[in-house]
This record gives structure tokens, C-alpha cells and sequence, in this order.
């Protein structure tokens, strides 16, 4: 009877030990996670799938610092649909994980938009790799950033390049109903206005497959150009059923047309289509040859538009963990990472040098206007930059104009 | 185009005309009974339409000279004029043979079936990868164009109309004696099962969501067929002639089905009354299942030519085109096959006009096309809850 207790005892003994050492042992080795949230599936997942392999690319190379820390970085991809309920939704699991320090995404404003709101009420940082409505970062979150350029910019780039370069006098606008389209849509109308183009029409449709009916008016009226500010899952199809029913004018659009798919929905009606976009092809960046060749090993295929920039935001979030841990001397804050996020300065990425503003946009954007040369998809990173301009973000021009006192 | 349309008790004012003997020799005759009437038919849907469109468009055109500065709303329809009609016309055929299949089975079965959109997609898709095959082989330029386009229909077709049997005697069938409730459900469910399983075969065989047919290598459909009306020329697509002249055909071959044929006239005995048919010695099953097939087939054909025409599809193609043609099916008559044909052809057209003019009023605009078309449905349905040609079924209590 006694003995029996004794072995009892001494058994939950070694038992709480075993315990406390496999505790001490997590201890050791804590998990951090990163999330990516973007659209795997659907029309739109060739752009998000990029992301996400942009950012699994940047922890498996990037992880080091982190662990000699003494943590584990683990990826946790997410996929929002290109839908703000499901992006939302994601969010509110996101969040719940304690573990989770940093999100990468989204692909789309309209869902970044709200995601974010949940993001930032639990403090978890994110860095967009694409999103451009203004409205991201203009809301002044300290935990919403992004890498890239913005559509009251990259509108009126598109305009200007109209204008001035391609000599167009009439335009018709499109745009796909989404914060994204027709945020870009608007920003370029404006310009366009001030610039003295006739608009001759301005419209949104959501329609995905038969536009005749939305062809009839622009072939009556017949516009120099038809600016469509959507993805290019809708207007690479809109253009080759405009160019097939007799539309002889210039097409142009925004950063969403920017995928090899543009190509193949639009086919030889897609050659000479002009894009503005926040994110050159891998190609034009020094720094990203080494990326390239990585990817292509990973992944079996170039980066599509947008991975670069994954890969650069991730970068971003796993340095400020980094800086913040350190301070902390142990598992950092959610508050923490994005103050040490926001902190970023002149950090080299594959795609410039980025330095956030109070706002989190990046100081300065490179914008630029790229002209579609073949239908060949595997062309598609040939595409001809015919100009690109950097442009400072609105609070950071602000700031130079009151540093610069006007004489 | 049915037996309710020649029936002697509707024949207001041709009443001498019809009980001449010339006409009673006539209406006897093959040509006129399956060919002539039901093209002129067709021909007067189209023209009543169109005409009624055209006389609302300048109305408004009359009431709302130039909705923008330097736009003169008149001069804008007469220039989109044929365009629309064309447009409106092409996809009306559209509308019109996806709402065949949801009349035909609510005819026998007296539900909706909601999975008859994804039927209509699954024609697309068909259509994308048998073009793929041949494409891949190097065969599409080598097939004359005429031939491969109606090779393409007819298996797409075939395909879709086994699915839809298929559906039929796995989802359906147990459930004939539920309340009516219970089988829509279900076909709400087919529905999803099978744009998921479509989703599935497309990512694991060639790993795209976006499927663009290859008819840019067919120099036959590349080229517009330039139009000549008064000043202004219209580029018509050569995948627009296609779908109004397959749609024609293919509705004539329905029309002499159903009215021409002993299995058409056991569908309609059992669309009468399916117990008393069944007494009759009609196969109540069979004709059920062979329902399924024509109206699978008619889905698969609308979604095949509807391919050709948009160029690029993907699995939720058939949301959109099955609700429209669904509302036309109610709008001609739920059950009643020309009243589908008329409510199609309605609809297409309403759309194609209302997409060509809303874009001139600056506060409305094309995003209201669809407020509009189903606004009409509503006030349609208000005045004639049977449906423009429905029968009027007063409620057994």
C-alpha cells in the first residue's frame, strides 16, 4: 500500500517534471507566424497565388535573424476570394491566433479595406504588397502600410500619358464597381478633366462574360480611348469582345490588368493595350535577379506582378519582429512590431528602397506606364515601360513643401 | 409553337379565317405546321420586341432631349439602333433556350430546377475543352468551320443532357412524393456540386480558372461581318449569326418534338396530368428522364454557342444567364414552351436597349440594367401573374 503511493507520487513527480522540461523546451523554440491573406481561387488567383509564394519565399530566406532568437517563423496562407465577407472573416481568425504577428496582403482595396479595420483593432500589423486606394493608409492606422504606390497618383499618371503621349482627345471610362476600380477610375476622370479631355461616358458593370450590350454605346460614340479601371480577369475578356466588334481606339488601364492571363483573355486585341502600374515586372528591378531565379526554382514559373512586392513585405514584418524582440529581449507585442514596422528606414528591398511615412505609405512610389506587346502570355514580362515617374506620397510632399520654407 | 397556341378557342379576330378550308388544309400541312409557323412566330417575337423597344427608346428620347450636354439622345439610338437589336436578338436566343430546359422540366415535374444554369455552364465548358483537345492536336484549322462548330454543339449538348438525366435519377428521383420545397433545395445543392466539381476538374486538369476557347485560331470567327443600315455600318461578330441561326434550328427540332411526335405528346399528357398519364400506359419515368435530356441538351446548346460568343468562361458563367433566363421562362409563362421563347427574346432585348441608353443619364447608368429588366418583370407579373402567354389555373381548394 505504501510503496504503491510512493510510485504514485514519484510517477506524477517525473510526469510534472517531463512537463515543466517540455515547457522550458517550447520556451526554447516559440512560434511565430505570418499570415498571407489574397485570393487562391477564382478568376483572380494567379495574382494571388504570387503573393503568397512571394511571401513563403521571404521566410524560408529571411528567418535567420529571427532564429537565433530563438523562434520558429511559420507561414500560414490564407485565402480571402477577392471577397471583403471572406477577407473579413479571415481576419477575425487571424487575429484569434496569438502567434500570428504580421500579416502580408490583400490583393484587392475592397477587401484590404475592411480587413484591416479588424487588423488594426487588434493591433496586428499589415504591409501591402498591392493594395492602391487611398484610402488604406489615409485613414491613419499606426498598423496598416503598404509598399506601393497609390491610385490618386496612378490615375492621373495614366491621364497625363494620354494627354500628352499618346494624343488622345475623347475618353470613355469603365470601371468594375470595387473600391479599387473605380477609386482608380475617378482619380483618373479628374485628371482627365483638368487636362481637357471629353469624357464620353463614364460606367460600371460588374458583367464578367457578354458585354455586347456594354460595347453598343462605345462603338456609337466612339472614344479615342476606353480607360476601364478593373482586374484583368473582366477586361482582358472586354477587350477582346470590344476589339472583335469593330472598336478601332486605344485601350488603357490600371495596375489590375498587370498578369500574363491579360494576355491570354485578350489575345491580339490585347497588343497596344497601355497600363499603368504600381509594380514593374520583376525584371526592371536590379536587386530582384537573385528572386527571379529563386522563384522559377520554387515555383516552376516567373513571378507574376506583385510577388516582388510580397516578398519585400514580408521582409519588412520579419525585421520589425526582429527589432522588436530584441528590444523586448523575448517575444515582442503586437503593438511593438507595428511601432517597429512603421519604423522602417531606407530598407533595400527587391523593389527600391522603401521608407514608411506617418501614414505607412512609402515616401516614394515608382509609377509606371508600360504598353502590352504581345499575346503570348511568356511575352509578358517584355511588355515596353514606355515612361515611370516617382512620385512622393501626399503627406510626404506635404512635409518637403514645410521643410522647404517658399521664398 | 404548343397545341395551346392552335387551339380553336383563342381566335379573336381570324376567326373566319381560321375555319376556312384553306386553313384547315394548311394547318394539316408539315412545312407550315413545324417550319413556317413557328419561324413566323419567332419572326413576330422579334419584331414585336424590337418595335415596341425602338418606339419606347425614342419616347424617351422625346421626354429627354439631350440627358448630357452634346449628346442629342436621338441621334445616339438611331445610330445603335441594328447594334442593339442585333445584340439584343443574339442573346435573347440565349435566355430563351436556357429557359426551355426550366420550363420543359417544370412542365412534367411542376418544380424549378435550379441546377439547369450549371447545366448551361457545363455546355461551356464542354464546348472549351473539346476545342482544347483538337487545338492541342492541331486539328482546329483543318476541320471545316461550319462542321466543327455543329459537332461542338450537338456533343456539348449531348453531354450537358446526360448530366441533367443523370442529376434527375440521383437527386430527383427519390424525392418525387417530398413536398415540392424539398427537391428545390436539392437542386440549389446540385447546383453548388456541381460548379465545385467543375472547379475541381479544371484546376486538376489544366490548373487555370479562366478558360479562353481557342476560336482566335478559327480565321472563319475572327473576322466581324460588316453590316450596311442607311449611314451607319454595324459590325456584326460572325458568333452572333451562329447563336440566332443554331437557336432557330434547334427550336423548330423542339417545336416537332413536342408537338409532332408521340414521346412530345406523352411529355405534354403527363405536364397535364402525370397520374392519368401513367393510367394511359405512358412511361411516366422514361418521359420524365427523357425531359431531363432535352432540356440538359437545350442548356448544354445555349451555353455552347454562348461560349463562342464571350470567348472566355469560367465555372460561375451560369448564375447570371440561368436567372435571367429563369425570370423569362415566369415572364412568357412558367410551362409553357413559346411563352419561354417570347420571354427570352423579351428579356435579351430590354437589356441589350437598356444597356445601349441608361449610359446617357448621367445618374443612373448601365449598373441599373438589371433594376430595370426585373421591374419590368414586376409590373408584368403584377398584371398577369400566368406569364404573358400563361394559362390562367385557378386554385383547386
Amino acid at each position: 500500500m505504501k510503496t504503491a503511493r510512493l510510485v504514485t507520487l514519484a510517477g506524477s513527480a517525473a510526469l510534472a517534471l517531463a512537463l515543466s522540461a517540455s515547457l522550458v523546451g517550447a520556451q526554447d523554440s516559440q512560434v511565430i507566424k505570418i499570415a498571407s491573406q489574397s485570393p487562391l481561387s477564382g478568376p483572380q488567383s494567379v495574382l494571388g497565388i504570387a503573393i503568397r509564394n512571394g511571401v513563403e519565399l521571404a521566410i524560408e530566406q529571411n528567418s535567420q535573424a529571427l532564429n537565433d532568437l530563438g523562434f520558429t517563423v511559420e507561414f500560414v496562407p490564407y485565402d480571402d476570394q477577392a471577397t471583403a465577407e471572406v477577407g473579413v472573416a479571415n481576419a477575425q481568425q487571424i487575429v484569434a491566433d496569438p502567434a500570428i504577428l504580421g500579416l502580408t496582403g490583400h490583393l484587392n482595396s475592397g477587401v484590404a479595406i475592411p480587413s484591416s479595420e479588424v487588423y488594426n483593432e487588434n493591433n496586428l500589423v499589415m504591409v501591402s504588397p498591392a493594395n492602391t486606394n487611398p484610402l488604406i493608409t489615409d485613414r491613419g492606422y499606426p498598423t496598416v502600410n503598404r509598399i506601393c504606390g497609390r491610385d490618386d497618383l496612378q490615375g492621373p499618371t495614366g491621364a497625363v500619358i494620354a494627354a500628352n503621349d499618346l494624343g488622345v482627345t475623347s475618353v470613355y471610362i469603365l470601371h468594375d464597381t470595387t473600391a479599387y476600380g473605380q477609386g482608380l477610375a475617378d482619380y483618373f476622370r479628374a485628371e482627365a478633366a483638368t487636362l481637357g479631355l471629353t469624357e464620353l461616358g463614364f460606367e460600371g458593370t460588374a458583367e464578367a462574360a457578354n458585354f455586347d450590350g456594354i460595347i453598343q454605346p462605345i462603338l456609337a460614340l466612339n472614344p479615342d480611348l476606353v480607360f476601364f479601371g478593373g482586374i484583368y480577369s473582366q477586361t482582358g475578356v472586354f477587350i477582346s469582345q470590344a476589339r472583335a466588334a469593330g472598336y478601332t481606339g486605344l485601350f488603357m488601364g490600371g495596375d489590375g490588368f498587370d498578369s500574363s492571363e491579360f494576355a491570354e483573355l485578350a489575345g491580339d486585341a490585347g497588343v497596344g493595350t497601355y497600363y499603368t502600374t504600381v509594380a514593374g515586372p520583376a525584371s526592371v528591378y536590379p536587386n530582384a535577379a537573385q528572386f527571379i531565379e529563386d522563384y522559377n526554382e520554387a515555383f516552376g514559373e516567373d513571378p507574376q506582378p506583385f510577388a516582388a512586392q510580397a516578398y519585400d513585405s514580408t521582409v519588412i514584418i520579419l525585421n520589425g519582429i526582429a527589432a522588436a524582440a530584441t528590444e523586448a529581449g523575448g517575444l515582442p507585442t503586437r503593438e511593438a512590431v507595428a511601432a517597429a514596422v512603421r519604423a522602417t528606414e531606407n530598407y533595400e528591398g527587391l523593389t527600391g528602397t522603401i521608407t514608411f511615412d506617418d501614414n505607412g505609405d512609402p515616401e516614394t512610389a515608382v509609377y509606371f506606364a508600360v504598353e502590352v506587346v504581345s499575346a503570348d502570355p511568356a511575352e509578358w514580362s517584355n511588355n515596353t515601360i514606355v515612361a515611370s515617374a516617382v512620385l512622393p506620397s501626399p503627406l510626404f510632399a506635404l512635409q518637403q513643401a514645410e521643410a522647404t520654407p517658399s521664398s | 409553337m404548343t397545341a395551346e397556341t392552335l387551339d380553336s378557342r383563342r381566335r379573336g379576330i381570324f376567326e373566319s379565317f381560321l375555319d376556312s378550308k384553306f386553313y384547315r388544309r394548311l394547318s394539316r400541312n408539315f412545312i407550315y405546321r413545324y417550319v413556317i409557323y413557328p419561324v413566323g412566330q419567332m419572326l413576330l417575337f422579334v419584331a414585336l420586341a424590337a418595335a415596341v423597344l425602338t418606339l419606347v427608346a425614342y419616347g424617351i428620347a422625346i421626354l429627354f432631349p439631350e440627358p448630357r450636354p452634346n449628346i442629342v439622345l436621338a441621334d445616339q439610338i438611331s445610330k445603335q439602333l441594328p447594334g442593339m437589336i442585333i445584340s439584343g436578338v443574339s442573346i435573347g436566343f440565349v435566355y430563351a433556350m436556357i429557359a426551355l430546359g426550366y420550363t420543359l422540366v417544370y412542365g412534367v415535374l411542376k418544380f424549378i430546377n435550379f441546377a439547369h444554369s450549371e447545366l448551361f455552364m457545363l455546355g461551356a465548358v464542354a464546348s472549351f475543352f473539346f476545342l482544347s483537345v483538337l487545338n492541342t492536336a492541331g486539328l482546329l484549322t483543318d476541320v471545316h468551320p461550319v462542321l466543327l462548330i455543329i459537332v461542338m454543339v450537338l456533343l456539348s449538348g449531348a453531354f450537358t443532357g446526360l448530366i441533367g438525366v443523370l442529376v434527375e435519377r440521383i437527386a430527383y428521383k427519390p424525392l418525387r412524393g417530398a413536398p415540392r420545397l424539398v427537391p428545390l433545395i436539392t437542386a440549389i445543392g446540385v447546383s453548388f456540386v456541381l460548379i465545385d466539381l467543375t472547379r475541381i476538374f479544371a484546376a486538376v486538369t489544366i490548373n487555370d480558372f479562366n478558360l479562353t476557347l481557342p476560336t482566335r485560331e478559327i480565321p472563319a470567327l475572327a473576322a466581324p461581318v460588316p453590316f450596311q443600315f442607311g449611314s451607319t455600318t454595324v459590325n456584326v461578330r460572325v458568333s452572333s449569326i451562329i447563336i440566332v441561326v443554331a437557336a432557330v434550328i434547334m427550336l423548330l427540332f423542339l417545336n416537332y418534338f413536342v408537338n409532332g411526335t408521340r414521346s412530345g405528346r406523352a411529355i405534354r399528357a403527363i405536364s397535364q396530368d402525370a397520374t392519368t398519364a401513367g393510367l394511359m400506359g405512358i412511361n411516366v419515368n422514361l418521359m420524365i428522364s427523357l425531359t431531363f435530356l432535352i432540356g440538359g441538351a437545350f442548356g448544354g446548346f445555349a451555353g455552347s454557342l454562348y461560349s463562342l460568343n464571350v470567348g472566355t468562361i469560367n465555372p460561375y458563367i451560369g448564375f447570371f444567364p440561368g436567372l435571367k433566363a429563369f425570370t423569362a421562362a415566369v415572364l412568357g409563362g412558367i410551362g409553357n414552351v413559346t411563352g419561354a421563347l417570347l420571354g427570352g427574346l423579351f428579356i435579351g432585348m430590354t437589356e441589350s436597349f437598356l444597356n445601349g441608353t441608361l449610359v446617357y443619364f448621367p445618374a443612373l447608368g448601365q449598373r441599373y440594367t438589371d433594376v430595370f429588366t426585373f421591374g419590368v418583370l414586376i409590373a408584368v407579373l403584377i398584371f398577369r401573374p400566368q406569364g404573358l402567354l400563361g394559362e390562367r389555373v385557378d386554385e383547386k381548394v
